[in-house]
């Protein structure tokens, strides 16, 4: 077997294995923390004939291992189960609200991910001069703020004093693909901002990084235009570590979103999740905290496989 | 030795959030849940920065926010440290089965963003002080979990630390007397990120409105509380936000010094 297929094997055949060992976690780890599924949703007066028929109902009185198979049995076959607020079907409310979610993230990840590596590359081609000093010094600074804060900076300046947007993201559905586009600007602006600035800054490392190779000074020497040895010296090189930190951002990007839908309330996952953990229901919270942390597994895995693909040493052994 | 002035800037700032969060009790110049105002002031010589949606004082608030948001950051900080480093060191001193057991199991946290096992966490763990302060404390030792484990392995290594070893000092003495004096700098650098880390971690969940419970307030609460305001144009509904950038920034800025510093006393490239 060609070592390329074997690290990339041995790679996916780990992120399967980190997800199960994540499922058992959400599952069997919360069992194990202080709180009552029936009590929790009969309330403190319930008696105690009420809460074992609850249990019994609920199949809560199995015992922990038998139901995590069973849980995880039903989520391979796309049964979330039902909440326990409402007893609405979770896999029915999840849909529409995860394709709002990855509209969102997408329309941010194809804004920032191109804008992240030009900025960086020029960054890196004027290092130490004022437009490196510019970028990262705004950079610097939005990396400091919580989502949420630079989501209430964009929503005063864009939404309420210049008026471009309304302040609040409401799609229903129906909605053309340009109002929706136009609906959630301001939580796409706010997503770009936020994993920007690591992303430029990695860019920018990796790109020095490379500058310093002995074939760069050579290029160097040839009369290369500093452009040119960027782009067709140091990039090549340097894409394996910046393929890496764009997946690890857009994973980044996953965990953004909760925060981001909740301050322009935007009908989606992230809001779902943090309704669902204030009403303390359990089923829903655990379905979709799985969601989350596998797309959050998937991205970096595959950061990972492209990183081995991207790398020359990896692709022609010795 | 010139400290420079983002440097300064940063500690004087820093100090002047440790001194409010400290004697909150006497500068505050109104009650923290008291309504003594109309609703939505504007600031005056009574009010100085407004009054809120309910007509409580602004600035008594953020004095008393700064105290709980600062209080429960530092305790999670000091919970995470405390828990990483030692457990970092023992991993790199005792190697073998122990390492591989706590490195897997950090792997596996870490596999999961912090913010969504804090959100399975808090749907069945009751929100008080002590439960914030654990979930987000235990969710970043991870980080100083694998850096103090690094550190420490590149000294464990070193001459003294065999020689330790050879006259026959137990763990906790190589722990303590050995590595922890030489691994300080880098760790102390990082203290001051996990510290924002824990104050942006609490504030955001406070906004989500899993974090701090009335009748304390902390500033990401204050946010949520007050974002209708913000829509209706009402600046002072940014004032728990900005807070929280400035100290974000201001503890970052010493932080980012002290780490120049440190790789340059190793003979790094610092800069």
């Amino acid at each position: 077997m060609h070592p390329i297929v074997k690290l990339l094997v041995q790679r996916i055949a780990l992120g399967l294995l980190l997800l199960l060992a994540v499922s058992a976690v959400i599952f069997l780890g919360v069992e194990a923390l202080p709180g009552d599924t029936a009590q929790a949703i009969l309330g403190q007066s319930a008696t105690p004939q009420a809460l074992e028929n609850l249990r019994a109902q609920l199949g809560l009185s199995d015992p922990p291992l038998t139901r995590y198979f069973n849980w995880l049995g039903g989520i391979l076959t796309g049964d979330l189960g039902k909440a326990l607020t409402n007893g609405a079907d979770i896999a029915a409310s999840i849909k529409p609200r995860l394709a709002n979610t990855l509209f969102l993230a997408g329309c941010a990840a194809v804004i920032a991910v191109p804008l992240a590596i030009l900025l960086g590359l020029v960054a890196a081609r004027y290092a130490g001069k004022w437009p490196d000093k510019v970028i990262s010094g705004i950079t610097l600074s939005t990396i400091s703020l919580p989502e949420f804060v630079v989501g209430y900076i964009v929503m005063y300046i864009f939404g309420v004093k210049m008026g471009w947007f309304s302040p609040t993201a409401m799609t229903f559905p129906g909605m053309s693909f340009w109002d929706r586009l136009h609906a959630v600007a301001l939580p796409v602006i706010v997503l770009v901002l936020v994993v920007l600035a690591h992303m430029m800054r990695m860019t920018r490392a990796a790109i020095l990084n490379v500058m310093q190779s002995a074939y760069i000074e050579t290029a160097e020497l040839k009369g290369v235009t500093p452009m040119n040895i960027i782009w067709k010296h140091a990039l090549p090189n340097a894409i394996a570590p910046v393929v890496a930190v764009v997946m690890l951002n857009l994973a980044y990007l996953v965990v953004g979103v909760v925060v981001v839908e909740v301050v322009f309330s935007y009908n989606a996952l992230g809001q779902y999740l943090v309704d669902h953990v204030t009403k303390r229901d359990l089923p829903v919270v655990q379905a979709v905290g799985l969601i989350f942390a596998g797309v959050y597994i998937l991205l970096n895995m595959l950061a990972d496989v492209i990183g081995i693909i991207a790398n020359p040493r990896l692709r022609h052994p010795k | 030795m010139r400290i420079p002035l983002s440097a300064l800037i940063g500690m004087i700032f820093t100090g002047g959030f440790i001194f409010v969060a400290i004697f909150a009790h006497w500068i505050a110049p109104y009650p923290i849940n008291d309504p003594v105002g109309g609703v939505w002031e504007a600031p005056s010589a009574q009010f100085w920065l407004g009054t809120d949606t309910i007509g409580r004082d602004i600035l008594s608030r953020l004095i008393y926010g700064a105290q709980v948001t600062i209080f429960v950051a530092l305790a999670a900080s000091i919970l995470s440290f405390a828990l990483g480093t030692f457990l970092g060191f023992t991993a790199a001193v005792s190697g073998g089965w122990l390492d591989q057991a706590l490195s897997r199991s950090v792997d596996l946290m870490m596999a999961i963003p912090s913010l969504i096992v804090a959100l399975v966490l808090l749907s069945v763990l009751p929100l008080n002080l002590t439960v914030l302060v654990l979930v987000i404390g235990i969710l970043d030792s991870t980080r100083v979990f694998r850096l103090s484990r690094a550190v420490a392995a590149d000294i464990a290594v070193m001459e003294y630390v065999e020689a330790a070893k050879l006259r026959g000092e137990k763990g906790n003495w190589i722990i303590f007397k050995e590595i922890l004096p030489n691994a300080l700098s880098p760790l102390v650098a990082e203290f001051g990120l996990r510290f924002i880390f824990a104050v942006l971690f609490i504030s955001t969940l406070s906004f989500l409105g899993l974090g701090i419970q009335p009748p304390l307030a902390d500033w990401g609460g204050m946010v949520k509380e007050n974002r209708d305001g913000l829509i209706y144009g009402k600046t002072a509904a940014m004032l728990p936000a900005a807070a929280i950038a400035a100290l974000a920034i201001s503890v970052n800025l010493v932080a980012d010094w002290i780490l120049t510093r440190t790789s340059s006393l190793k003979g790094g490239r610092g800069g």
